[in-house]
């Protein structure tokens, strides 16, 4: 890790006035985007708080598993993952079934460039250690490597669609989706077989849970359930980053006019319309805030910086590009593509999570190579 | 420096962001917003994400 983690110091954690006050001051955020922007967008709002507060409360997350199921063979919080995930699909899938258009899955196409992304993803996400989501919480509870990876990201997210038309042109089969009775049947069958694999792989006694992945799993899978009943889709992330650069691109009387995707009606539209009506940028500044909030709730935020060479900012950077670039390319990152995807009944979730987890190999062994950790 | 200046840097350029943003977005009509709760709305979803497929190429 890049900071040093410190216990929360009861000498510097926030009084009771202090917290009081704070909730105030949130809540009169959320009631003004609500205001301002209509009450969905304070719905969507209050839901990425959610999504911050519970991943940063549980010190839960997408990367760090990984990683430890791949260096420790701890399974313990990839099957929380999957729990999570398969207690959105028992609710999802019939309430697209029965929803009409008024909710729509994360469904997107298996392609080369797709396989391609999420492999890639899956090695910068291992070098920075934090995905979509991650990154997000991480810089909002003051990490210095997201910090620095975010904007980054984000410019790569934008590049990333600027181009997605012509890569997914290189190759890709028709949308395949797991529907109704039967696709949700399928879809936790494969989820209970992907546990299985972890069990069987992972180390003596990491089927054990511990309290905080359970709360953290319960919490996640009930906001990502209302967020698909109040927005109308599944939890994403990469979407919004991309679309603040698009818009920052067109404020400087850039034309996007080349691009097949920024010039797309809904995409041109949503780049005219304020951040405030799209649902993956609140979500995304929802996490931002949420993480912040706990980290300063508990007295999180006074541990230094750590200091790397220089090759390690370098490295972050090009890391940051790369998770953005790559999660356009994979159609999603963790959230959009393996989270939602595979609890909305998509195929590319499943592809998405073999690459990525694949790719979170090379990311592991690369890390103490750029500097970011002391080499094993 | 402190993680709390990260913090403070991070939420300081959501700050930026949104000031921008408002500068040069269309101005926010809340009455045409669409409802609290899509599911039962009888509106099509049509937000962007980042599984949407997207356009072909030209």
């Amino acid at each position: 890790m890049t900071t040093v983690t410190t216990m929360p110091d009861a000498a510097t954690a926030p009084g009771l006035f202090s917290r009081a006050t704070m909730l105030v001051l949130v809540a009169a955020v959320v009631l003004s985007v609500a205001l301002i922007a209509g009450p969905r967008s304070g719905m969507v709002l209050l839901i990425g708080l959610g999504f911050g507060l519970t991943l940063e409360g549980f010190r839960f997350g997408f990367t760090g598993p990984w990683r430890r199921m791949i260096l420790e063979r701890d399974a313990s919080g990839l099957l929380a993952q999957l729990l999570a995930i398969a207690i959105v699909a028992m609710a999802a899938l019939p309430l697209l079934a029965a929803s009409g258009a008024e909710l729509k899955g994360a469904h997107a196409p298996i392609g080369l460039a797709m396989i391609g992304g999420a492999f890639v993803f899956g090695a910068a996400m291992q070098i920075v250690l934090g995905c979509g989501s991650g990154t997000l919480v991480n810089a909002g509870s003051g990490n210095v490597v997201s910090a620095l990876a975010l904007p980054f990201f984000a410019i790569g997210s934008f590049a990333g669609a600027y181009h997605l038309s012509w890569w997914t042109s290189l190759g890709s089969l028709p949308v395949i989706v797991l529907e109704g009775t039967s696709g949700l049947g399928i879809t936790l069958l494969g989820l209970a077989g992907v546990a299985g694999v972890a069990l069987l792989l992972g180390r003596k006694g990491s089927h054990r849970l511990p309290a905080r992945y359970w709360g953290a799993l319960l919490a996640l899978a009930a906001l990502a359930i209302l967020h698909l009943v109040v927005a109308g889709q599944p939890w994403g992330v990469v979407y919004g980053l991309g679309l603040w650069v698009a818009k920052g691109v067109v404020a400087m009387g850039g034309d996007l006019s080349g691009s097949v995707f920024w010039s797309a009606s809904s995409n041109a539209a949503q780049v005219q319309a304020s951040l405030l009506t799209d649902v993956t940028s609140l979500t995304d500044l929802g996490l931002i805030g949420g993480a912040a909030l706990v980290a300063w709730w508990r007295a999180g935020l006074g541990s230094p910086v750590g200091i790397l060479p220089a090759r390690a900012w370098v490295a972050v950077i090009v890391a940051g590009l790369v998770l953005g670039y790559s999660s356009r390319l994979a159609l999603g990152c963790n959230i959009g593509a393996f989270f939602s995807g595979i609890a909305t009944g998509s195929a590319h979730g499943w592809v998405w999570f073999a690459a990525a987890f694949a790719g979170s190999f090379v990311g592991i062994r690369l890390r103490p190579m750029l500097g970011l950790e002391v080499r094993r | 420096m402190r993680r709390v200046h990260i913090t403070l840097l991070v939420l300081l350029g959501v700050g930026v962001l949104l000031a921008l943003d408002r500068a040069q977005s269309q101005p926010l009509n809340p009455y045409k917003a669409p409802p609290m709760i899509a599911l039962g709305s009888g509106l099509a979803a049509t937000g962007g994400h980042c599984a949407a497929p997207p356009p072909p190429a030209r």
